[in-house]
């Protein structure tokens, strides 16, 4: 009976969340193993703070059923080991930015004894250790959020649930969170990543599911989500009628100057703009490898429930 | 539990809400006993009766009482409020609620918080009150802890009433349907006694059903009731006119109304928590 395997951070099966007629989640089925970093990506209105909220308890589901480590959702040990910054962050503005966490320490029934030391250390670690004797409400927004990270992360929880941690944040703030998300992560805690910022989960996540309509449309690890390689080349000269020749290295597309192969082994990318040249025509570009995930995300979820810049 | 009562208790004096209440209740008070002195000053050099002077300071100390009872109430009202419903919309709950924190405890650690500051607010106002008055003229009232009690009591059952309210309405909403239920239960207290003087039973029914439904109105005959001279009694006994009268009161509430008060606080706050249970985030 040894060496059993510890049950997976979280585990959903066929959770279903109904408001009335809008079927904000429509039977979500994951697994996020222990120790990982799990980006949950999707347009506006598919369904990610509604399935945060379900598994931290905080709305219940319709249907369906979830376990986050090993234990039904609701169960109120569990939350012990469990940290959240939600999406919409807020802290009691009269309070010190170290009673803030001070709060959370009693909530979570972390012991008295070395407790002091632990507030200073999470908040070092979002870099709030000058700020530590302010009043929540003289923050500014950015630094709300860096507190709402440390109260998240105060206590070394196995599962952190971040619902968009950097949208108040300027681009050193987000470079900031990600080296925290890798701390957490080497500490062997699960990271659950709920973002709209695709290159931030590009960056840190060992995998990723990406939600349109309240389902998954495609989970796995990065590398399966982004598919194949691709090569886009801009050049002139080159007839349509001679992209079947092109084949042989992989899917070929022209639209305008801007030749594309999908599932082109990078080796052989010397051996095509040789072939091109070959053929007269002239190379201005070539760009070799995958597709971001920002285009990824464009062909899985379509158009629908976008809004300019929601997935930039 | 204690943790949020703590919480609350912190928050209340960080806002400075507790020191506003203090420094209020301390100018009324000084302002009050200023009044009594001039009244009761003026009386004796005019050759008043002793005991007429301590009726007339007994029913200073009502008047004062009844827009303290007010002040208590709002202030209970308008704290009962926002303390669930502000939490809930500023999203200050998601991140305390994610803890492993009932949504019980945290409804009855706001109540329990918010109780020590408005009963402790009466308790000392209205001790420090009557302390002031009977020293400035030799009156106090023959049990002023009944007074005081009842006082408390009257808090206690409009911040239940705002606190469950708190859970379904907006911070403002709760406050604004509580102080107005406070005056319409008030108002049928008044015409309740009216309809004993003229044997109206339609408007003495919906008096006392009015009263069994908030019973802020029961408890403020309580508070007249614990601040009158008991000579007085003797004086107008069961006079029906007299019952007409808001500001009097010949008998303490019955021992079932108060059994009934304490029930009614507890129902009050288990519809509170199943509200709250039930309230999607």
């Amino acid at each position: 009976m040894t060496n059993l395997a510890p049950a997976p951070a979280i585990q959903a099966t066929a959770l279903q969340k109904r408001y009335g007629r809008v079927e904000a989640l429509a039977g979500l089925t994951m697994t996020v193993e222990r120790g990982e970093v799990f980006g949950f990506l999707g347009p506006n209105g598919a369904g990610k703070t509604t399935t945060v909220k379900l598994l931290l308890g905080l709305a219940r589901p319709t249907a369906g059923s979830a376990s986050l480590l090993g234990a039904p959702i609701g169960d109120l040990e569990t939350r012990r080991r469990v940290g959240y910054l939600p999406e919409l962050f807020r802290y009691q503005p009269w309070l010190r930015a170290r009673e803030v966490v001070d709060l959370h320490a009693d909530l979570m029934g972390f012991p008295h004894a070395g407790r002091k030391a632990a507030i200073a250390d999470t908040l070092e670690l979002v870099g709030l250790a000058d700020r530590a004797r302010d009043l929540v409400g003289t923050f500014s927004k950015g630094m709300q959020q860096r507190l709402g990270l440390g109260v998240a992360l105060f206590g070394r929880p196995e599962l952190v649930f971040l619902d968009e941690p950097t949208s108040a944040l300027d681009p050193l703030g987000r470079v900031d969170v990600r080296a925290i998300i890798r701390t957490i992560r080497d500490r062997g805690a699960a990271v659950f990543l709920n973002s709209h910022l695709l290159t931030e989960v590009e960056l840190v996540c060992d995998r990723v599911a990406i939600v349109a309509k309240g389902k998954v449309v495609s989970e796995g690890p990065l590398d399966d989500v982004l598919g194949a390689p691709e090569v886009a080349i801009r050049v002139t000269g080159l007839e349509p009628s001679a992209l079947p020749e092109l084949e042989s290295f992989g899917t070929a597309a022209l639209d305008g100057d801007r030749l594309t192969l999908r599932g082109m082994d990078l080796e052989r990318v010397p051996d095509l703009v040789a072939s091109l040249v070959k053929r007269g025509c002239r190379i201005q570009a070539v760009d070799a490898g995958r597709r971001s995930l920002e285009e990824r995300f464009i062909d899985l979820v379509g158009g629908e429930g976008r809004e300019p810049g929601a997935a930039a | 539990m204690i943790t949020i009562a703590r919480l609350t208790i912190g928050e209340a004096a960080r806002k400075k809400v507790l020191w506003v209440l203090v420094i209020l209740a301390v100018l009324a008070v000084a302002l009050t006993g200023w009044g009594v002195e001039r009244l009761v000053t003026t009386a004796r050099a005019e050759g008043v009766e002793e005991l007429q002077v301590r009726l007339g300071v007994s029913q200073v100390l009502i008047f004062i009482a009844f827009m303290f009872g007010f002040v208590l109430a709002m202030t209970a009202a308008f704290m009962g409020s926002p303390a669930i419903a502000q939490d809930l919309e500023s999203g200050v709950a998601l991140a305390l609620l994610a803890r492993p924190l009932r949504r019980s405890s945290f409804l009855l650690g706001r109540w329990l918080g918010l109780l020590v500051v408005t009963v402790g607010y009466a308790i000392g106002s209205a001790a420090l009150a009557m302390a002031v008055v009977g020293l400035i003229s030799g009156y106090l009232p023959p049990r002023p802890w009944i007074p005081i009690t009842f006082l408390a009591a009257q808090a206690v059952v409009l911040l239940t009433l705002t606190l469950a309210l708190s859970t379904k309405l907006p911070p403002i909403g709760g406050g604004a349907v509580a102080v107005v239920a406070y005056g319409l239960a008030w108002l049928a207290g008044v015409l309740g006694g009216v309809g004993r003087a003229f044997n109206a039973d339609a408007l003495i029914a919906i008096s006392n059903a009015t009263r069994y439904i908030l019973p802020t109105d029961g408890l403020w005959r309580g508070v007249v009731y614990g601040l009158e001279p008991s000579f007085i009694f003797a004086v107008v006994g069961d006079n029906e006119f007299a019952q007409t009268n808001p500001f009097f009161a010949s008998s303490p509430p019955p021992g079932g109304f108060i059994a009934w008060c304490v029930l009614w606080v507890a129902v009050v706050l288990g519809l509170a928590i199943v509200a709250m249970r039930r309230r999607e985030l």
